[in-house]
Parts: C-alpha cells; structure tokens; sequence
C-alpha cells in the first residue's frame, strides 16, 4: 500500500467510497500522525479528536447502507484558524479572540462536509492572516517541516506545514497578498488563490475585504481542482461571491503545453531580482516548456514592484476598519474595568488584545484614511490598483498564463526577518494578483541547494491567469506538473 | 504646508493616530512605532511618483451592484449561542460599564 501520508484527496475518498477502506480508519490513522509530528511543527493549534471520529463513522454507516457518501469521503482537512468552524476556537492567532466559539461554519467548511470532507484541526496562521512567516501568531511560531530552522512562509504556515508534512492531504488557506501561494512554495505543496469573488468568504475573518480569497493547499493540482469545484460558486451569504458558474472551473483534460503562450514578465526574472537557486528552477522549467511546444512570450509588468506600496495601503485601511469590531464588549477579550470609562475599556481591550504587527497595521490604516491623507494615500492607492489591473489586461492579450517564482527565495530563518518592511517585501510577486483580483498557483518545481546540515528546502513556481479563467490555469498547471515530476519525497 | 517629508511620522502624530485607532499604546512604544510607521511609509510613497490624472480608483476588483435576496425568512441565530462569548452578561444583555452620567468618559 502507498504511503499513507502520501495519499492524496482523490485516493483516499475513492478507497473511502468504494468500501476499501473505512473513514474510522483514515481518521486514526491521521490523528496517529498528527500526534507523532505535530510537536515539531506546531502546525495544528487544535485538533477535533471526537467530532472527526463521529463525522467518520457517519460517513461509514452511509457506505454501508448503499447511499453517496460524497466526492471527498473521508478526506481529513486542517483549517486555518481565521476560518470559522463549529469545532473549537476560532482564534485567528490572535489573544483578543482567545476561547471564541463561533456559533457557525464558514460556507466553504460546510459545503466540504456536506461532500464527506472531515475538518480535522485547525491550523496556526499569522495573527489575523497578517505576516508572511507565521511568527506574527500568539499561539507560538510555526517551523518548515523540511528544515525546522526556517520558517514555513505564511500566513498560511500552519496549513502549508500540515500538507507539506504530510500529516493531512489537504488544508485551507487564505491569500490577501500571497497567504497560501507564498507559503505552499516554501513547504512544497500546491497552493490555489481562486480569482476575487470565487470562493465565498462568509466565515473567514475579515482582513482585506476587497482582497481576501479562502483557497486550498494540497499535494496535487487534481486535489486543488477537486476541493475548489466544491467550496466555489455564489452564496447567498456573500453578496460579493460571483455568479460565474464553478462548473466551468474544472478543466476537462489537462492543457496541452503546445503551442501555448507562457508569458514570463522581465520584472519576474530580471539579474539580481531572485536568488540564484530559485533564478536557475525559473530558467529548467522555461526550458523544459519550450522543449514540449509552449511558446514563451516576453511581457513587461513596470507595475510589479509598486504592487507592495499599494497593497500596504489599501490592505491596512480595510483592515482598520475590518477590526473595529474587536472592542471587547460582544466577544473575545475584555481589559479589566477600571473605571475610566468605555472608550477606555475599548483602548486597553485592543492593546492588550492584538499583537504589534496588528497594531502597526491597524494604524497605518487608520492614518492613510484619515482627513488631510486620503487622497494623497488611499484615494491614489486605488488609482495604481486600476493601473495594475489594466496592466495584467494588456498582458493577458499577448500571453496565456504568467509564469515566475511565487517568491524571490526559498523559506529563511526564524527570525530571519525582522523589521517589518523587509517581511512585507516577501509578496513582491503575489501581491498584484490580489490588488488586481486575477487567480494563481504555486506549485513546486524543485529545491534549493542542499546546506552544510544536509538540508534544502522546496522552490515554487507561481502561475497566474485572468480573473475567472481557472480552468485554464489549472488545465496548465497539471500539465506542468505531470512535466516536472517534483519529488514529493516528505521530510524526514 | 511643513517643510518636513510626509512620509516622517512623528511621536506626537502616532499618539494621534494611536488615538483614532482606540488602541492605548505604552508611552515606551510610541518611538518604535514611529520609526517604523514612517519607513512603511516611505516605501508607500511610491505610488506617489506614478501619473494617475484621470484614472478611476478601483475600491472593489468586481462590478458591484446591489444584490437583492429573495424575502424569505430564515432561522436567526438562538440567543444563547451568541451569548456565550460575550465576556460579561446579565439576563440576556451584555453587560458594560457605564456610558452616560457619572463615572462615564
């Protein structure tokens, strides 16, 4: 038998489904690894021992009596923590939200279960998605589980380390400027940021609103498809999920590379821009698409570097707004009265509730919206937005999907990273896919050079295609990665 | 109009901006805070060098319209299940500290 943490989605429902394997014993046998490995991760925050092994046995009884279990039976998938389930906490990282208890699932949590899927723990994340190296979570770091001394990416981490460990097939994530691209790519796995609107956001804490998408991490792109083709579509709950019917989402065979035009912008590419590992998987994969047909079609992004001065300002004045609602008065954390009155009591709560990076953002926010900065920061921000768009517009009329690295290096050190600016500079390439609202992926495509401990940590390669057009990124993608054949030897 | 860059934030502003964000800021962070707010925003000021001159402000990637729902009721939320994470209730109130009148800000 295949390895079990190697199975993918699709294996494990198919034996599921088929009456090869029990539920009950999926559940186990991942409850067993996550126990055995989840201490050098600290990828999980909370793990659904019970509820899983209920929802497993309510899976077998319906195999047992003939009916449709569902096109993910039995699948164990770990959510990020800033998605909401009726299991545990709902935390999003973050102390204010110590203990909370959401009284609902997400959208895309309860259409999982209702195609079988078992939500099996909730996974750590940046405090409220905001971070690009799971350090930024109040309930401890999150480490590589290729190289513990490096971080996972983020602020997805916890869920690019559950799959990359292979402690589950799959998990959530959600990406506002690279959260799960960035992170899938550091921790070798598939990471999918649907197109704006694709996927419903009820359930997900609002960070970006304009930017946020929920997406999968798997360990294939078939996966990634699966899971997108049940969590998408409009929802009546999410006046901004698109009607674009997510039947058109699954591509019907995987694209061929012939004749394709791969756009791969100079900005992406250009001397010094990546370390030379990532630079020389970049140049392989070119090649390798050039020998099968694809043709590779220069494009020029001028924008690419002015997406991260946009995204920090519209991000945090969204996001300033977004947690106004933790005050400490409805839920979460309260700062001990002390009699200097609600303002105060409001003040002190969110002090001591969220963490410096929430701070930080919360106020740079709160200033680029406020009166007499605007127009010079938020009104203008909004101006380059549509500069980027028109910009991805142009270049989608010359090429069929954009190609590069999903970051400029491979997962770096804990604590490697510590001033801000330098860890915001992190999403220089997934960034402007969100500002603009398009859809793309990371998946891997090799590693970097092994280091003196004999370790070396995976490189991802980010596609990008216009907004709605998954069934062609995809469709490509899965043609790449029959081509690349990334080893997905786990970590140790 | 100062003569100082706009990109500098300094002390006096953040405790402002500290202020609007109902975020009661340790008077010992405030330097920090500043040193970095301001060189966030001095990468921001990027975006200041682009000709923008009659480009529309995209606020939403989508059109947005108004959606309209069909009007058909659904079940609300049962009290106790949204109470239960309040931090203070009485009945089935939460319970804060005094608004208006003595001892209120």
């Amino acid at each position: 038998m295949k390895n079990p943490r190697k199975q993918t989605c699709v294996e494990i429902a198919n034996a599921v489904r088929s009456g090869e394997r029990s539920a009950v014993d999926v559940v186990e046998k991942t409850l067993a690894v996550i126990a055995a490995n989840n201490e050098s991760t600290n990828a999980f925050r909370e793990v659904f021992h019970e509820e899983a092994m209920d929802s497993a046995r309510l899976i077998d009884a319906k195999v047992a009596r003939g009916e449709d279990p569902g096109r993910l039976a039995g699948v164990p998938i770990g959510i990020k923590d800033n998605i909401a389930t009726t299991e545990g906490t709902t935390t999003c990282g973050s102390r204010i939200l110590e203990g909370y208890r959401s009284p609902f699932d997400a959208t895309v949590v309860e259409r999982l279960r209702l195609e079988g899927a078992i939500p099996i723990g909730r996974t750590n994340c940046d405090e409220f998605a905001m971070g690009s190296s799971t350090e930024n979570c109040a309930f401890g770091t999150v480490r590589n589980p290729w190289d513990t001394s490096r971080v996972p990416g983020g602020s997805s981490g916890g869920s690019a380390a559950a799959v990359g460990s292979g402690m589950v097939p799959a998990a959530l994530g959600s990406d506002t400027g690279g959260s799960i691209r960035q992170p899938a790519s550091f921790c070798g796995c598939v990471g999918l940021k649907p197109s704006y609107g694709r996927v419903s956001r009820y359930g997900l804490v609002a960070f970006g609103s304009s930017l946020d998408q929920i997406g999968p991490l798997t360990r294939t792109v078939e996966d990634a498809t699966l899971l997108l083709e049940v969590m998408g579509g409009r929802d009546r709950r999410d006046s901004t999920s698109a009607d674009q019917a997510i039947k058109d989402v699954v591509p019907q065979s995987r694209i061929d590379l012939e004749g394709l035009r791969i756009g791969v912008p100079r900005q992406y590419v250009q001397s010094g821009a990546n370390d030379p590992d990532v630079q020389a998987c970049v140049d392989e994969v070119v090649g390798k698409i050039e020998v099968a047909g694809g043709r590779i079609v220069e494009i020029d992004l001028p924008l690419t570097d002015t997406g991260i001065s946009t995204y920090y300002v519209i991000a945090p004045a969204e996001a300033s707004s977004n947690l106004a609602r933790f005050d400490g008065i409805r839920y979460g954390h309260r700062a001990e009265d002390d009699g200097s009155g609600l303002e105060q009591l409001y003040a002190r709560t969110r002090a001591e509730g969220f963490g410096p990076e929430v701070q930080r953002r919360v106020m740079l926010g709160t200033y680029v919206l406020s009166s007499g900065y605007y127009d010079a920061y938020y009104k203008r921000a909004l101006q380059v937005r549509r500069l980027i768009k028109n910009e991805f517009d142009r270049a989608f009329e010359s090429c069929d999907i954009l190609l590069g690295p999903t970051s400029p290096f491979t997962a770096f050190e804990l604590g490697g990273k510590p001033d801000p600016m330098s860890m915001y500079l992190c999403d220089v390439y997934t960034v402007n896919a969100n500002i603009a609202g398009i859809c793309g992926v990371s998946i891997p495509a090799g590693m970097d050079q092994v280091d003196d401990d004999g370790r070396s940590r995976p490189i991802g390669i980010h596609l990008q295609a216009q907004a709605f057009d998954e069934a062609k990124l995809l469709g490509v993608t899965a043609a790449l990665e029959e081509m690349l054949e990334f080893d997905d030897t786990l970590p140790s | 109009m100062s003569e100082q860059p706009r990109s500098m934030l300094s002390e006096e502003a953040v405790r402002k901006v500290a202020r609007l964000s109902r975020l009661a800021i340790e008077e010992s962070q405030i330097p920090r805070y500043a040193d970095q707010l301001s060189s966030i925003l001095q990468h921001i000021e990027k975006i200041q060098e682009l000709d923008v001159e009659g480009v529309e402000p995209m606020a939403h990637p989508l059109p947005l319209n108004n959606r309209l729902d069909d009007d058909v009721p659904t079940e609300g939320m049962p009290i106790e299940d949204l109470l239960k994470n309040a931090p203070s209730v009485r009945g089935d109130y939460i319970s804060v500290p005094k608004v208006l009148g003595e001892g209120s800000s």
